[in-house]
């Protein structure tokens, strides 16, 4: 199938056509402000530099830094009532309450505690308020409130709660928007909780955004369907992203990592991503990047949310070099290379003017490295792959050496050999690798929950069907489901042989 | 003398921090008992700690810790008022009036508990506890090893459910008991234990467990301050060894009979370049070898901290490719005696062997 990637960057937009397995050409272009005009630069540019038929492609998937930036920066935020089933369980640590005052003040719109909530073994703590429901209900439609975030405690075990309460908000205020904790995930009430109302948060600005980008594909030409990139590697339907912005967060590295192992043909390697402020590095594993464990946080809210586990260096291409003591960044000239850096006629020492002096790359003017003494440019040159190649040790799984896809305009900063590693990986589109991993993402579902008195292949079993249901609804053709991850962790103290389960399917777009 | 000395707020980040080391991988950072109680302190309340020599032989502390999954408060979040009604319980069971609280154990969850019950009643904190780390099992403590009695217990629920144990034939039997109660009420319950009289704590608790997890606590946090090694930092405020610096490379983990078991493997870098560390687990690091030789054996204290943020790493959260420090802290003598080790030493954890402390001058 034919399919258009996009990557709307800080600094670039880049767009990518593919074709099955084939790249037919990609094209870079400054991100713009209203990022409606980048994208349609970025789409005419590569259409024309192809001379490909518009009409052709039947899929769009843009990745972007959007909303990440939205609640970095406290802008374009919608105010949330925030739902919590719960009590008589959690009631002194109230929803928001490890929020920065400043994001606080911009979502905070209502809070609302009900009797509710299940144990970790299914049984209702006790039963849910409805009445309670109903008043919360009016209550947040009299004060003008839109979006509603509803957690209910143990829902990722049993959804009951926060399905009733969502019914019975749609009676009483039909035009709220509404984002349920167990969609978006796992056991740990305040982190999900964070997760559901930052997404809630983000309501307005996702409705905007999405009918922004489909407004630059129809005015290419384009008569796709549109889809965006979430964290995990796959996309969702632009309608599913309006509900869900917050599973874009972090798109970013997850698509140069599978853009990576697409342009090797890899499923099992470590990705590094050298940029112009900072290297990426990630882990491979059959394809999709390896998740982190621990808790994650964004614009300072603390998540446990699905992110790919990635160690970030401050090293890249506009890295500037300190001659006497030898040092390596961590400042960068970011987009100013072009203006600082010797070889562009500037006058600060990068790490590119290093590459071009050694002869690792052709850029600019080799003429104005010339005077470099070899000892330095060796030594800085010998401390640039040291650091980079103890950030692949930190990041591997295994003890036996594995293979290096570099990516990203700053790859030529990757040493071919290294300790640990089987080979290193330079690929021509690697510095499109982000737009790329965009063209070429697939659909998953996912489960993670907690079984009781079941034999581990029961468990295995059932969660792979609620992973798979989830799958399909979110777009996936049925017949090419697969499990890329399954994953199950007796726990301690529980009854009767407790085990979390998380199984993960992916499928190919229907 | 009053005896007592104030805990500021940031006392208590440095206690949260020092509770998950002497968790022993057990226990872990205490994030949402912090939020607890720094919220208690934003609204005016304030706790001091009350060192044990200033307590009257007679006069009476309470002991307070939760009991059940720790997974379950990560949804049903841990309540300062839960904590108070099973103190509220004992408090008219026993008719007495308590001088002090103490917790039930100082490493992990439980170290900051009774400032629950402290900052809602007005009294302080024991700087004192009868464990000195994590163990799995209500038995295990200094009370019990001492022989005396573990009853009565009050068990509260987050519903209105109280539970009063009053007498069982051996403190196994509370544990058993206590056990299916928890099981049928959730997984978790708060729990008074029995009172203790000053003349008790004054021969069988550990003293200074508070003022330790502080002083651990913010030796973590002046080495990231001063980008130094958490290790070197931690022992310069506490007796130890750094017993091994390497990197996780194997972790093995299974469940039976309700506990988290395995071994996970260290292999050594820096001056340990070139050398293996192997550490068993139940719930907390057992036992620890280098190259095959025993190197550390419960209850001494095996801390696996992460080598950059000096944060405790648990048996549910140790993983490949981690950079560890790894640190053995001597245990109390009270823990090392005959009696305390058939109770909490290497056999009572199913090991055919004999405690030996890599700590050859005794203990603290």
């Amino acid at each position: 199938m034919r399919r258009i990637g996009i990557d709307v960057g800080g600094t670039n937009t880049d767009a990518v056509l593919v074709d099955g397995n084939t790249i037919l050409g990609s094209f870079k272009t400054p991100t713009t402000p209203d990022v409606t005009t980048g994208i349609i630069d970025a789409l005419s540019g590569v259409l024309a530099r192809t001379k490909a038929h518009p009409a052709s492609f039947k899929a769009v998937m843009i990745g972007t830094t959007h909303f990440t930036n939205a609640v970095a920066q406290r802008r374009f935020l919608t105010r949330v009532a925030a739902i919590r089933i719960c009590l008589p369980a959690s009631r002194s640590l109230e929803p928001f309450i490890d929020w920065p005052a400043d994001l606080r003040e911009k979502v905070l719109g209502e809070i609302v505690l009900l009797e509710g909530g299940h144990e970790c073994d299914g049984r209702p703590i006790v039963p849910f308020d409805e009445e309670g429901m109903r008043k919360a209900a009016r209550k947040i439609r009299e004060k003008g409130l839109t979006s509603v975030g509803i957690t209910s405690v143990f829902s990722p075990l049993t959804s009951e709660f926060e399905e009733r309460a969502a019914e019975i908000l749609r009676q009483e205020h039909p035009q709220a928007a509404v984002t349920l904790s167990h969609t978006l995930g796992r056991i740990g009430l305040l982190e999900r909780e964070n997760a559901t109302l930052l997404n809630a948060s983000l309501k307005d600005l996702a409705g905007k955004t999405s009918r922004a980008f489909i407004d630059a594909i129809r005015q290419s030409g384009l008569e796709a369907q549109l889809y965006l990139t979430q964290n995990d590697g796959t996309v969702m339907l632009a309608e599913m992203a309006e509900r869900f912005p917050i599973f874009s967060f972090a798109s970013g590295p997850t698509n140069s990592m599978r853009g990576g192992a697409f342009l090797s043909g890899l499923s099992d390697a470590v990705v590094v991503d050298v940029g112009g402020t900072t290297t990426d590095v990630g882990m491979l594993v059959k394809g999709f990047p390896r998740e982190a464990n621990n808790v994650v946080e964004i614009g300072g809210v603390r998540t446990l949310f699905r992110m790919p586990d990635v160690i970030s260096l401050a090293l890249g291409g506009g890295t500037l070099v300190g001659r006497d003591p030898l040092s390596i960044g961590p400042e960068s000239t970011g987009y100013e290379l072009m203006r600082r850096g010797l070889v562009f006629g500037g006058d600060e020492l990068t790490c590119t003017d290093l590459a071009v002096s050694a002869g690792l790359i052709e850029l600019g003017e080799r003429a104005r490295v010339s005077d470099l003494p070899k000892t330095l440019v060796t030594a800085a040159i010998g401390q640039v792959h040291r650091m980079i190649e103890d950030v692949i040790d930190r990041i591997k799984t295994e003890a036996a050496d594995v293979p290096v896809i570099a990516v990203g305009g700053g790859a030529f900063l990757v040493p071919e050999r290294m300790k640990g590693v089987s080979r290193v990986m330079k690929l021509p589109h690697g510095d499109v690798a982000n737009a790329v991993g965009a063209a070429i993402a697939q659909v998953s579902g996912e489960c993670d929950q907690i079984f009781h008195s079941m034999s581990r292949e029961e468990i295995i079993a059932s969660a792979r069907a609620i992973a798979s249901r989830r799958a399909v609804e979110a777009g996936a053709d049925p017949d090419t489901l697969e499990v890329v991850d399954v994953e199950d962790l007796p726990l301690a103290y529980m009854p009767g042989n407790s085990v979390r389960a998380r199984v993960r399917v992916v499928g190919e777009i229907a | 003398m009053s005896g007592l000395a104030p805990v500021t707020e940031e006392d208590l980040k440095s206690l949260a921090l020092g509770a998950g080391i002497l968790g022993t991988g057990g226990g872990t950072h205490p994030y949402l008992e912090l939020l607890n109680i720094e919220k208690l302190y934003l609204q005016g309340r304030r706790v001091s700690l009350l060192s044990p020599d200033a307590l009257g032989d007679d006069e009476l502390v309470a002991e307070v810790g939760f009991m059940g999954a720790p997974l379950v408060t990560k949804e049903r979040l841990p309540d300062p008022e839960q904590i108070l009604k099973a103190y509220r319980m004992m408090e008219r069971y026993a008719r007495c009036t308590f001088r002090a609280v103490m917790t039930s154990e100082i490493g992990g969850e439980n170290a900051i508990l009774p400032f629950f019950v402290a900052a809602l009643t007005g009294l302080p904190v024991l700087d004192a506890d009868p464990r000195g780390r994590a163990f799995p099992e209500m038995q295990m403590s200094t009370f019990a090893i001492a022989g005396l009695p573990l009853f009565p217990v009050a068990l509260a629920d987050i519903r209105s459910n109280e539970v009063l144990v009053l007498r069982t034939v051996g403190p196994k039997w509370t544990e058993r008991i206590g056990r299916g109660i928890c099981t049928e009420a959730g997984a978790m319950l708060a729990t008074c234990r029995p009172p203790r009289t000053g003349g008790q704590i004054k021969s069988h608790a550990l003293h200074g467990s508070v003022s330790r997890a502080i002083r651990l606590g913010a030796a973590v946090r002046r080495a990231r301050r001063e980008h130094r090694d958490p290790a070197d930092t931690v022992l310069e405020v506490e007796r130890g060894l750094k017993l091994f610096t390497g990197k996780v490379i194997d972790v093995a983990r299974r469940t039976t009979e309700g506990f988290v078991r395995g071994q996970a493997h260290v292999e050594g870098s820096e001056d340990h370049a070139g050398r293996l560390f192997k550490v068993d687990f139940q719930n907390e690091f057992t036992i620890g070898w280098i190259d095959g030789r025993l190197a550390a054996v419960v209850p001494d204290l095996i801390c696996i901290l992460d080598a950059l943020t000096g944060e405790a790493i648990g048996t549910e959260t140790i993983r490949y490719g981690q950079r560890v420090r790894i640190l053995s802290l001597p245990a109390s003598r009270l823990l090392t005696s005959a009696r305390a080790l058939e109770i909490v030493g290497p056999r009572a954890f199913g090991y055919d062997l004999d405690f030996v402390s890599a700590h050859i001058e005794g203990h603290a």
